[in-house]
């Protein structure tokens, strides 16, 4: 007796076969000039023209940097790798502890997305400004006195990460060294 | 008016053996060199043993005379000797020592100065502004 039995009907047209993706998505790899602590300068969103340092990598593929806030109003933040320019300025974050920031750390609370709002909500006049997580408030602080000595260290490094970027007048991006 | 006339000879930079050129054109940009032989009204014969630029024609158009010249040239040279009269004749030194040179070696410090080099700078040139405006 034969082991398998023939089946008694075939389909009449072929079923199609998804094709197996024989990719994956891969953790993106940084330019070598992206080392934690180097001096960033950002080129798009609010704080396009800051110069920041950078902390860590994380895994959605964004950079972990920090103004530090209290230097200039960047605060612990994740950009875009593509939309930043490595400076060869280096600031030493050995001291600097980000364990505790990865991607599930800047997610928004579900709680906060809010549903459709109502007529009377929309045109309602808000006052008070919103507030900002306490728990961020302390994180910020805690990197800032950290990465803030560390700048201290050299001469200058704190105005120069106060102050923002800007082209001037006679400048080639192209020729300029960073 | 007085008979006499006085003849001086003038001062320009000529295109002679021994003459010192700056390259302005291709491979060798920027360079020093020696003029050894004259080939035609626009094209002379130049080496740089000691400055690493190969004995060739270059067009005169593409070669600027510099002030310096090495004295008692014998024209048409072979490298070894050009090197030896380029040595002894302390061109190097001389040629540092012009504020043309001082110029070209400025303009590369302020191409190679990086995103905080250029923001001391411009902190430094505050500084200086300040000091001026006190005087």
């Amino acid at each position: 007796m034969a082991t398998q039995v023939a089946p008694k009907w075939y389909p009449a047209e072929d079923a199609p076969i998804a094709k197996k993706t024989r990719k994956s998505i891969q953790p993106q790899k940084l330019r070598s000039t992206l080392v934690p602590g180097t001096v960033l300068i950002l080129l798009s969103g609010n704080f396009r023209g800051k110069r920041v340092v950078y902390l860590k990598a994380l895994e959605d593929n964004t950079l972990l940097v920090s103004g530090p806030f209290k230097v200039n109003g960047v605060p612990l933040r994740r950009v875009n790798a593509r939309y930043v320019i490595a400076t060869s300025t280096k600031v030493d974050v050995s001291s600097v502890d980000v364990s505790k920031f990865d991607v599930k750390y800047f997610a928004k609370d579900k709680a906060a997305k809010k549903s459709k709002k109502t007529e009377a909500e929309l045109f309602e006049e808000k006052d008070s400004k919103k507030a900002v997580n306490p728990e961020r408030v302390a994180d910020q602080k805690k990197v800032d006195s950290a990465l803030i000595s560390a700048i201290k260290q050299t001469p200058l490094l704190k105005q120069y990460l106060a102050s923002s970027f800007t082209l001037k007048k006679g400048d080639k991006p192209h020729l300029l060294k960073f | 008016m007085s008979t006499e006339t006085s003849v001086t000879a003038s001062k320009w930079r000529l295109v002679e053996a021994g003459r010192i050129v700056y390259i302005n054109k291709g491979k060798f940009t920027g360079k020093l060199a020696v003029i050894v032989e004259i080939i035609d009204q626009k094209r002379v014969l130049i080496d740089g043993p000691s400055t690493g630029v190969a004995r060739q024609a270059f067009s005169l158009t593409n070669l600027v005379l510099t002030p310096l010249t090495i004295a008692k040239f014998p024209r048409g040279a072979k490298s070894s000797v050009i090197a030896k009269k380029y040595a002894s004749a302390e061109i190097e030194n001389k040629w540092a020592a012009t504020s043309w040179a001082k110029k070209i070696a400025q303009r590369n410090v302020r191409a190679s100065l990086s995103d905080f080099d250029r923001f001391k700078v411009s902190v430094l040139k505050k500084e200086r502004k300040l000091a001026a405006k006190k005087l």
